[in-house]
């Protein structure tokens, strides 16, 4: 079957400035995929690229079989992108904001519905104004609306940062249960352990480029010994599963 | 195509309803416009009565500047623009519902503006006809050429300067012909004035046609 | 819309063989300007009579009216390459229309200037609210829009895109201007027309110079346009290059830890942990 995301040297310019530098990534079919790596390493562009978003400077970027270089537009309804920072308007509530995307995307307001419960985006919650939500309260309404999408491809950038452990249970459980569904995730994330718990194949990127990658998902790979400082530090390495230490 | 652009349309008016920065900063600030002139102009009466329409409609551009800066300024963080951007509006439909929604604003303004010229400047409205007749093909031509200039702005750090400098020369026609439309209703001659409401009507039809046409290929980039 | 970023060869060698933009072309339009320029010269100010109503002032329309024909030309260059480069989206339309606007905006102002003063001196006022000076005018308030907006696009694709929209209503939008000037004025039945419109009988060797002076006017457009042409090509090779660099220079910081000073000043918080226990 062919693979749902080929990139092939795939470099991509935001501003002048190059954020990937020649990237080669292939994610087959209803595969968990987690890009990790320190910050700046370009993750959140390459999942921005396979939604669609980023002009392809140079080399092949095939995804869902769309040539996303030239028909960019194409891919865009049959993908799901939780940003970093939701993607919704701070000043309309958590409901305004899940009817407006669904009417922009033509969604079933019952799917819709549905989501929203499934992420207790109800009642009071829901009559909210976004920009006075927490990260959390906030990732949930961006969740809502991602999954009612029902894409084939999810595309997530830091998920679980800001989530509570009732939240990251409940986030895993929709990831799992969309895989298991057929359609194909990838995640970007600091949390290795999360990840790992997953199944999720790792990729490693820096500098732009992918560095490394596991075949096993507790697979510990490192590339360079990590630096001495104890905490905090954006490893260059994967932490052991098992321990609690941060990722980030 | 319509119902997409009603859809952006209600949502950008909604989100201008909940922050109330319509009503609460840019109208003020229109009064304001109107008061300023009043000063500026007072000491000769005679000036300020020939000079309403004219004041009426340059104040009704500087709203009109405010409001489609506003119009994109709500969507200038990335998240959104990139859920944007997913979505299955049509770029022509979405074009339109931000000139909608830019028009209705104008209109409130304009009636704000309106009962402040007649308070302010004792201006005394007459031939209402030719004065609805004109005011509508304006807004809509002003809400259109605003709503196309307005979205090559995005995504430039210096957007809020470069959308005047853009857009006012483009619709100094309106000014033109809104103005002379609108002294003609006050002057009791509206036959004079029709040919210029048509004329406002032409290029508010050309300005929707054309940003229709050119907003797709504005919103494709990253 | 991928562009090859390897270059083998330094890539302006077939623009500038020499590290300059002439070429034999440039170098035969340049001489003719010049050459034909210093005739114009000759022509407007030795061999031409003063004109009978305007004396000397009208020698100055010797240079007010080509700039204005060869401004109006180049505007129609940069609206025909925004249309090409809407359909074909390929970069030699866009640095055709930019170059084409830039040149248009200076011949512009010189005719906005020379306009100015051959009206203080034929008539007493440099200023006066007639369709074709009031035209121009907004077109270099357009034009200057044009340029603010190329300046301020970040990369190369949202600036042509940009540029494209713009180039393309900039006619439109003068044809607008200049139509409902024209009707307001002609509402004012009164006798002071600013006659910038050559309206006046010139004939003989007057008609000659002027229109020979427009001739040389589109070979100096035909030279300008080339060379700033080829400029433009140039700095997008070099920003081409200077990507390639920063691209390996990308890749090369990817294999180094970054470096951080962390000095912790008090006992690492719990904070928002990675969750359960693993």
């Amino acid at each position: 079957m062919a693979p749902d995301i080929s990139l092939r040297q795939v470099v991509a310019v935001l501003g002048g400035f190059p954020a990937l530098a020649g990237v080669d990534l292939e994610v087959a079919p209803g595969e968990l995929v987690a890009l990790v790596g320190p910050n700046g390493a370009g993750k959140s562009t390459v999942l921005r690229l396979c939604a669609g978003l980023v002009t392809v400077a140079s080399g092949e970027a095939l995804v869902l079989g769309v040539d996303v270089a030239r028909a960019p537009r194409a891919v865009r309804s049959r993908v799901g992108l939780l940003g970093p920072s939701g993607g919704l308007y701070e000043d309309l509530t958590a409901a305004d904001n899940l009817r407006f995307f669904a009417r922009a995307s033509r969604l079933d307001p019952a799917a819709v519905a549905a989501a929203a419960a499934h992420f207790g985006v109800t009642g009071r919650l829901a009559g909210t104004r976004v920009g006075l939500l927490s990260t959390g309260q906030r990732r949930r309404v961006a969740l809502a609306a991602l999954v009612a999408r029902r894409p084939r491809l999810w595309l997530l950038d830091e998920p679980h940062a800001g989530l509570d452990a009732e939240g990251r249970d409940l986030l895993d459980d929709v990831l799992a249960g969309a895989v298991a569904a057929g359609a194909t995730v990838v995640v970007a994330s600091h949390d290795l352990d999360r990840t790992g718990a997953l199944g999720c194949r790792h990729v490693r990127l820096a500098g732009g480029a992918v560095v490394g990658a596991d075949t096993s998902s507790t697979a510990a790979t490192s590339d360079t010994p990590p630096p001495a400082a104890p905490h905090g530090v954006d490893a260059t390495a994967d932490r052991p599963s098992g321990g609690g230490a941060r990722g980030r | 195509m319509v119902a997409d652009a009603l859809t952006v349309a209600a949502k950008d008016l909604r989100l201008e309803w909940r922050t109330r920065v319509g009503l609460g900063q840019v109208l003020p600030f229109a009064v304001l416009v109107l008061v300023l002139f009043g000063f500026a102009l007072d000491p000769d009466r005679g000036v300020l009565d020939a000079a309403t329409p004219g004041l009426f409609w340059v104040t009704v551009l500087f709203v009109a500047v405010l409001a489609t800066q506003r119009a994109y300024a709500t969507e200038s963080a990335e998240g959104v623009r990139d859920a944007l951007r997913l979505t299955s509006l049509a770029p022509a439909g979405v074009f339109l519902g931000k000139a909608l929604a830019v028009a209705v604003q104008l209109v409130v303004a304009e009636l704000v503006l309106g009962v402040g010229v007649v308070v302010l400047y004792g201006a005394d409205p007459a031939g209402w006809a030719l004065l609805v007749g004109t005011a509508l093909p304006a807004t809509a031509g002003i809400a259109a050429a605003g709503s196309l200039y307005g979205v090559l702005a995005v995504g430039l750090r210096v957007r809020e300067t470069i959308v005047p400098l853009l857009v006012l020369p483009v619709l100094a026609p309106v000014l033109l012909a809104a103005t002379r439309a609108f002294e003609a209703a006050l002057d009791g001659t509206p036959a004079d004035g029709w040919p210029w409401a048509g004329l406002l009507t032409l290029f508010a039809v050309a300005y929707l046609v054309a940003g229709a046409g050119l907003y797709g290929v504005l919103l494709e980039e990253s | 819309m991928s562009t090859g970023t390897t270059t083998t060869s330094p890539p302006g060698d077939d623009v500038a063989p020499h590290g300059s933009t002439g070429s034999r072309a440039t170098r035969i339009l340049g001489v003719l300007t010049l050459v034909g320029s210093a005739l114009v010269v000759w022509l407007a100010f030795i061999a031409t009579p003063a004109d009978r109503v305007q004396g000397e002032s009208v020698r100055l329309l010797y240079l007010h009216v080509p700039s204005v024909t060869v401004a109006y030309l180049a505007c129609g260059i940069t609206f025909v390459a925004s249309a090409m480069w809407l359909w074909k989206r390929s970069e030699w339309w866009d640095i055709v229309g930019s170059s084409a606007a830039e040149i248009a905006s200076v011949f512009t102002a010189v005719t906005l200037l020379t306009g100015m003063v051959w009206g203080q001196a034929t008539w007493g006022t440099a200023w006066e609210w007639d369709p074709r000076l009031t035209s121009t005018l907004f077109l270099f308030l357009l034009l200057v829009g044009y340029q603010a907006l190329r300046a301020a696009a970040p990369d190369r694709d949202a600036r042509a895109r940009r540029s494209a929209v713009v180039g393309l209503l900039l006619i439109p939008n003068i044809v607008v201007v200049n139509r409902s000037v024209e009707w307001w004025r002609s509402l004012h039945q009164d006798a002071t027309l600013f006659r910038t419109d050559l309206d006046f009988r010139i004939e003989g060797l007057m008609l000659f110079t002027w229109m020979f002076a427009t001739v040389v006017g589109l070979v100096l457009l035909a030279w300008l346009l080339i060379h700033r042409f080829r400029v433009g090509w140039l700095a997008n090779r070099a920003e081409e290059r200077r990507l390639d660099d920063a691209v390996a220079a990308r890749r090369a910081e990817g294999g180094v830890p970054p470096v951080v000073d962390l000095a912790p000043t008090a006992a690492p918080t719990t904070g928002s942990g990675t969750g359960g226990d693993a």
